[in-house]
């Protein structure tokens, strides 16, 4: 079983190289290529997760044979390896997903630059959640902010062009403060290797010294990957990035890419700072705040939006908030809270994407709500699915939304001071949800009487078909049988320090 | 405060420095002077880890001379840091200026404000 060691390494490298293989192939070819690795990495990340269970302990991977202090490493637990496989699963299935609209959408013969940007943008999210070097974090860091930008770009109209440059932009302030707090860090432990810096940075707080920089290096990192992760006041990009890119663009961005910076956020919580350090520097109270406002105003934006992709931005606004709240907490109740939601709004946000593009491809290619009447009934899967995750996002029980919003009401109630708003915001964003989106639900439920566009049968969007199924089962996995997945969480973060 | 501030005071220029190009990239609306912003920002992290790097009087660990006390040469980490960052920064501003060559030949114009304008007339 001892091999299993290599997969997280092999399967960063197996991306890489896809990456690279795929840029001299045509379209279909590099498809393949995609399909055939994404299904590759999902097995090697069930492996790694089976292995890190049965082992009981995170394992270290030594890269290049230099010792810890000197050489790059690798880090695999529960954690990382269960997010590694969730991430595969469900870039997997918003790749199959999109599949089908993407001539319609990307120039002809540029297809498979589509197929390189995922590749790296997998192996930048892999390597983010595994890799045990701040420096390492940091270039890959780049290197998704790159591919995701490209993903964004692909589909070349103005609209997506000025997003993307806007993207950059927030992207950009968001790393060059990541980096400057992560070399005054380095300043201050001098170490690169998150475990080193742990102790160093645990020796300074002992002595009371270099109190300041410290807080600064830290408040600098959080800011960073609040603005990349587009919390609340930072997230002016978000909603025209998320609503004009292509529909596999915008169901990996809106689940996956945030989610990576949010990783890291907790792994330098926990691996680099010290948790209770960080809880200390009242930091996360700042996060709370923030958090707060981004589930009430996303909501309310989400709520005025007259075209259905961009309020499901506007939803993701207000989901990252629940995720920073929860870490606002400043408990392990609340992180659990947190980490659990990561999965389960992956999970919901990349089904409502997919979903809305086969609503929308019955209605014309309108996004328009006026528009969108009765499409339920003329894409039945696209609709059942939606309806699906509408209900998960407003927190109905059996789907993964209610277990989130669950969790979150546990962790607010054993925090004495954060209850009373937390309780407050946690019900009147549900609230909101309810409202836009059951207005979309009943808008396209709503029957109308001429047939102005004509409906599609199951043979018609086979392959789209039993993707949306996979969502629907995946959805409903993580509603019914949470307890695992809760346990693993737990586990995963028991060790993560 | 006062004394550090005047020994450290490549750090503190490096500080101001990436103080102007984050202010340049973040309110500047013209897209070449954000770029030219972002390239200060990076810099000013490369003066800063330069200079934490430096030790007076010692010299870049390449052995010529056969010394190999460790007391004779700095710390080349922060250096082998500076050039990885040079590596991202060029390929992000080669992004940034290709986007920003699209968006000219799309709308004539640099402003990113007015290219706003002009989508929201084209009611995209």
């Amino acid at each position: 079983m001892d091999y299993m060691r290599n997969f997280p390494c092999i399967s960063i490298i197996l991306c890489l190289f896809a990456g690279i293989i795929s840029s001299g192939l045509r379209g279909k070819a590099a498809m393949w290529v995609n399909t055939l690795l994404l299904v590759v990495n999902t097995v090697l990340s069930a492996c790694t997760l089976t292995y890190t269970l049965t082992l009981n302990e995170p394992f270290v991977y030594v890269m290049g044979k230099f010792p810890a202090p000197w050489g790059n490493e690798i880090r695999a637990g529960v954690l990382e390896s269960l997010m590694a496989f969730f991430f595969c699963v469900i870039m997997l299935l918003s790749m199959l997903g999109g599949k089908h609209k993407l001539a319609d959408e990307v120039e002809e013969g540029k297809t498979y630059l589509y197929y390189v940007l995922t590749d790296l943008l997998l192996s930048s999210l892999l390597a983010l959640i595994y890799t045990n070097d701040m420096f390492t974090a940091y270039v890959f860091v780049e290197i998704n902010t790159i591919a995701a930008c490209g993903l964004i770009m692909i589909r070349q109209n103005g609209r997506t062009i000025e997003a993307a440059v806007r993207y950059m932009i927030m992207s950009l302030l968001g790393s060059g403060m990541l980096l400057l707090g992560l070399c005054m860090l380095y300043d201050l432990t001098g170490h690169l290797l998150m475990s080193n810096m742990k102790e160093s940075v645990a020796m300074i707080v002992a002595d009371g010294s270099y109190e300041i920089p410290l807080i600064v290096a830290i408040v600098l990192m959080s800011v960073g990957l609040c603005i990349k992760s587009a919390l609340f006041p930072f997230h002016a990009w978000l909603p025209d990035a998320y609503g004009y890119s292509t529909a596999s663009s915008a169901a990996m961005l809106s689940s996956l890419v945030s989610k990576g910076y949010i990783f890291l956020l907790i792994k330098i919580i926990y691996r680099v700072i010290g948790f209770n350090v960080y809880h200390d520097t009242r930091i996360i109270d700042v996060l709370f705040l923030f958090g707060v406002m981004g589930m009430i105003f996303g909501s309310l934006s989400a709520i005025k939006e007259n075209d259905v992709r961009r309020m499901i931005a506007y939803s993701s606004v207000a989901q990252i908030g629940y995720i920073y709240m929860g870490f606002g907490m400043g408990t392990q109740a609340g992180m659990i809270a947190s980490v659990f939601h990561i999965l389960s709004h992956a999970a919901t946000k990349s089904l409502l994407f997919i979903a809305a593009i086969g609503l929308t491809d019955v209605s014309g290619g309108s996004r328009k709500f006026i528009e969108l009447t009765g499409s339920g009934y003329r894409n039945k899967w696209a609709g059942v699915t939606f309806t699906v995750g509408a209900l998960s996002m407003v927190g109905v029980p059996l789907f993964s939304g209610f277990i989130s919003k669950l969790l979150f009401a546990q962790a607010a109630v054993q925090n004495h001071t954060k209850m009373l708003p937390a309780l407050i915001v946690l019900g009147i964003s549900t609230i909101l949800n309810a409202i836009y989106f059951m207005k979309t639900v009943i808008r396209i439920y709503t029957p109308v009487g001429d047939a102005a566009y004509t409906s599609v049968t199951y043979k018609d969007i086979q392959s789209c078909a039993v993707v949306l199924v996979a969502f629907i089962v995946l959805n409903v996995i993580l509603g019914i049988s949470s307890q695992p997945v809760v346990d693993m969480i737990q586990q995963g973060l028991a060790t993560f320090a | 405060m006062g004394p550090n501030l005047f020994i450290n005071y490549g750090e503190a220029v490096a500080m101001l420095l990436f103080g102007i190009g984050f202010g340049n990239l973040l309110l500047q609306s013209n897209l070449i002077k954000k770029i030219i912003g972002l390239n200060i920002m990076d810099t000013a992290i490369y003066l800063f880890l330069a200079e934490k790097g430096y030790i007076a009087r010692r010299i870049a660990p390449i052995i010529v001379d056969g010394i190999q006390d460790m007391d004779h040469y700095i710390n080349p980490i922060p250096s082998g840091l500076v050039l990885t960052g040079i590596v991202v920064s060029v390929s992000v501003s080669a992004l940034m200026l290709s986007l920003t060559i699209r968006l000219y030949k799309r709308y004539h114009t640099l402003d990113l404000d007015q290219i706003s304008k002009q989508l929201k007339k084209e009611g995209l």
